[in-house]
């Protein structure tokens, strides 16, 4: 790549960059400023839970501020309209703005040309766009906030008619949801085009790390479950603005006055194509995590992960699988017997490769020699922490304890469990392990093991409880924590438990964010260490840290064995890289 | 045994149940717990023992080999059959008889309810048996919320808000819908939960087996003392979702007729009203 001889001026190297590091790093920042955000927004609805309507401590004053501007009536407490506009957008900006970005852009853009030996994506042009066009959706979704009637507050679920005839926040909500699908479509093209075509010579599909194999598999599920919920978004969009009923049956009335609409259309004809998408979603929250944990358990056992094919072979059968589940979120729609038999069946199935998944990383331990560095330690607080998520999936995914569970607070514990400690978990295991690669700079490991475990013990605080108010049949999405219902009343206790650990969850990242802009501020060594941890993969053995410019590599590498090669019989080191002959 | 073991849901914080299905559902949870906790006890008690055992100043040497023995593969497979009989022995058998072996329609009480934001509409049939129309243009909050047509089978039907009376042991169908939003109907004591979806009518039914009074009784002394059965609302349906309650209350028979004779009183005072 010529690129790297000419100076580049500062907007083309650093904002409107082409190279898919940097790209992958402003998809990082911005998406852990939406994390954040996201993260402030519920820890506001925690007091709202915990106290409700009562005002909101250090930040009642803002919390007015905005609603007013929404025209909400508050003395600094958080009413209940804007409570809604809260979990809808806390959902919406964590999945869409935090996660999804910084798991498939941030880590899928800078790491997967590194790993497979490639010099950039295979369209350049169209990762940057892709990265412009999720901010652009990020600032639609940002400026919703500020509208009369504020953001969206129909729940990430969006079901109509409620989203139908909400207040103008949901047309900023569907347009905004427009460009970020478009944004994961033009990435996850990209992805799975660079994967098949710019793989190094030698890297054949079994010697793939299996980070990239987790996220080929998850740039299908984008590419083949985002349109049909784009199209589902237009025709919302069109029922708001142009008067059509898609999602509107005949005969509503609204407040005592008639809807004056066409009719006819179907309520559920939504929810079918919302969860098409949102359920494997989900798995394209995981599997990059998986992904990520796989790198981080074989460096730190020193030892190869166990059964690699049979890892591959299950995030493959998981992705195909994941289209065929998302009826099990509409079990109580009034679905016949034979869709239920079906969509049940079909969830105990997607939950054999799950099990096969985790138990590959647990015995990948087996016979390790095991260090426990900060991104160990995330990834070993990751395994029970996925395994109560998807344990409590099981109750869930069987259409008869699902009537009793059914948006409850065990959903709401089930899937945080899933995402939180389970995504967000390897999220930090990746930030802390290619750190130094991004930087060429390591971060303090004091720090980061603070970090953890304060962060594991919180969020257990945090979750746990979730499940104890789900079986006692408190329902989700109450504004008042379940304080108006009888049944609710022998667990709002726990809301106090639960909000306490949100906000000293917030103060266990002082230490993380401490260290990142610590370290980012420090003297970088000269001539920094490559490969720090001693790893095999292409990306640690064959680039500087940082790596080079535009273009990567100084020399393309040739691949002459698997990802994982570590403690070999008869090797010098307890490491063989991939690229040595 | 499946009793038995089931019973582990005494455990778990399940509200007191009151319907006759009810166990079957608790049951079912306890069993998909036990599975739940046994392979999570054993992936901790592996993870411990592992990170002990091979712990880098432990174990300095990694082993290229690692795991050897097919013990993980018992284990999966174990975990196959096991939710090979939640899904086939358990929760398939029983989704069917809870949703498809419909009651003698000669013995169960027929109910309508129309959810609105944010409100529970019940509708009985009265002594005819027979629900009356419902017309959309005659829809007015204040006086007739569900727009029903007062004439023929309407003359003598009872629509009461945010207020269901039901008999004890004894079967009721409730038809569910909506006027506006989607809304979600459940009585968590009930074990019944079933969304209300504008443009549907759903049916579903179920069978109380304890009185109000009996549940008030049963309560004494806790948190939730004076609190009988609601329906509560469990679909976000707007900014009262969160009190959108209604109340329930099962009566023996006796109680449960004159409360409908009492509640066809109001319908003769409301037309007087009107003239």
């Amino acid at each position: 790549m010529s690129d790297s001889h000419h100076e580049e001026s500062f907007w083309r190297k650093y904002i409107f960059s082409t190279d898919h590091k940097v790209i992958g790093i402003q998809y990082g920042i911005t998406a852990l400023l939406f994390l954040f955000l996201g993260f402030s927004l519920m820890m506001v609805m925690r007091w709202q839970l915990a106290y409700p309507d009562t005002a909101v401590p250090i930040v009642g004053s803002l919390v007015k501020w905005l609603a007013d501007l929404n025209g909400f009536a508050s003395d600094g407490n958080l009413p209940a309209d804007l409570y809604n506009v809260f979990g809808a957008m806390h959902g919406t900006i964590m999945i869409f703005l935090g996660v999804v970005p910084i798991i498939v852009g941030a880590f899928g853009n800078y790491l997967v040309p590194l790993q497979i030996g490639a010099p950039d994506m295979a369209f350049p042009k169209l990762n940057m766009a892709s990265y412009w066009v999720y901010f652009v959706g990020g600032v639609v979704m940002l400026v919703s906030f500020f509208l009369p009637g504020g953001a969206a507050n129909s729940g990430w679920t969006a079901y109509p008619p409620l989203s139908d005839i909400a207040t103008t926040g949901q047309t900023y909500w569907l347009i905004g949801m427009v460009f970020l699908i478009t944004s994961s479509l033009l990435g996850s093209m990209n992805i799975i085009v660079t994967i098949v075509q710019l793989r190094a010579e030698g890297m054949t599909w079994m010697r793939l790390p299996f980070f990239v194999w987790s996220q080929l598999v998850t740039s299908f599920l984008l590419v083949l479950a985002f349109p049909p919920l784009e199209a589902a978004g237009i025709f919302q969009l069109m029922d708001r603005v142009f008067g059509t009923s898609f999602f509107l049956p005949s005969g509503l009335v609204i407040g005592g006055e008639i809807l004056k609409v066409s009719g006819g259309g179907s309520p559920l004809l939504w929810q079918h194509l919302f969860w098409f998408l949102a359920h494997p979603e989900v798995y394209v929250l995981i599997l990059p995590g998986m992904g990520i944990l796989a790198e981080v358990i074989a460096n730190n056992t020193r030892k190869p992960i166990w059964g690699y094919k049979s890892l591959v072979y299950s995030a493959t059968f998981l992705g195909f699988m994941s289209f065929l589940v998302w009826a099990h979120h509409m079990f109580l729609t009034g679905m016949g017997q034979g869709m239920s038999v079906f969509f049940q069946t079909t969830t105990m199935i997607i939950s054999v490769p799950s099990v096969i998944i985790l138990t590959c990383f647990m015995l990948s331990l087996w016979g390790g020699s095991i260090r426990f560095t900060t991104p160990m330690l995330f990834a070993l607080g990751w395994m029970p922490m996925f395994g109560i998520g998807g344990l409590t999936g099981l109750p869930l995914g069987l259409s008869t304890p699902d009537i009793h569970l059914h948006d409850t607070y065990y959903v709401i514990g089930h899937f945080h469990y899933v995402v939180a400690p389970g995504t967000i978990f390897a999220i930090f295991a990746g930030i802390y392990y290619w750190f130094p690669k991004m930087t060429g700079k390591m971060l303090n490991e004091t720090l980061g093991k603070v970090h953890f475990y304060f962060s594991f013990i919180f969020m257990n605080g945090l979750f746990w409880p979730m499940l104890i108010q789900g079986l006692g049949g408190v329902s989700r999405r109450l504004s008042d924590g379940g304080a108006s219902y009888a049944h609710a009343q022998e667990f709002l206790h726990w809301n106090v438990v639960m909000s306490y650990s949100a906000w000293l969850l917030a103060v266990a990242q002082i230490p993380f964010i401490y260290n990142l802009i610590k370290t980012l501020l420090a003297d970088k060594s000269p001539n920094p260490d490559p490969n720090p941890w001693n790893a095999t993969t292409v990306e640690w053995t064959d680039t500087t840290s940082p790596p080079l410019g535009h273009g990567n590599f100084e020399k393309t590498p040739v691949v002459h064995r698997g990802p994982y090669e570590y403690s070999v019989p008869g090797e010098s080191t307890d490491f063989t890289p991939q690229t040595q002959n | 045994m499946i009793e038995s073991l089931g019973s582990i849901s005494k455990y778990l914080g399940l509200p007191i149940n009151s319907s006759s299905h009810g166990h079957m559902i608790d049951n079912m949870i306890g069993w998909v717990h036990w599975l739940m906790i046994l392979l999570f006890i054993g992936w901790g008690a592996y993870l411990i023992i592992t990170v002990i055992k091979f712990n880098s100043k432990n174990n300095p040497k990694a082993n290229y080999n690692g795991v050897q023995s097919h013990y993980s593969q018992y284990a999966e497979y174990g975990v196959i059959v096991f939710e090979a009989f939640l899904l086939i022995g358990l929760s398939i058998p029983l989704y069917s008889q809870l949703k498809t072996s419909l009651p003698n329609n000669n013995e169960v009480h027929h109910v309508r309810v129309i959810a609105q934001q944010f409100a529970w509409n019940i509708h009985y049939p009265g002594d005819d048996g027979k629900f009356g129309d419902t017309d959309i243009n005659l829809v007015d909050e204040e006086s007739n919320p569900i727009g029903l047509v007062r004439d023929g089978n309407g003359a003598d039907d009872i629509v009461t808000i945010n207020q269901m009376h039901l008999p004890v042991n004894q079967q009721v169908m409730i038809h569910l819908s909506s006027k506006d939003v989607i809304h979600s109907f459940g009585i968590p004591e009930m074990r019944i939960k079933q969304d209300a979806i504008p443009g549907m009518t759903i049916p579903f039914f179920f069978t109380p087996t304890m009185t109000t009074d009996d549940f008030l009784q049963k309560i004494n002394g806790t948190k939730r003392e004076g609190k009988g059965y609601e329906i509560a609302c469990a679909q976000l349906c707007g900014n009262s979702h969160y009190r959108m309650k209604g109340y329930v209350t099962i009566d023996t028979e006796e109680k449960y007729n004159s409360w409908l004779v009492e509640q066809a009183e109001y319908i003769e005072e409301e037309e007087d009203d009107d003239w």
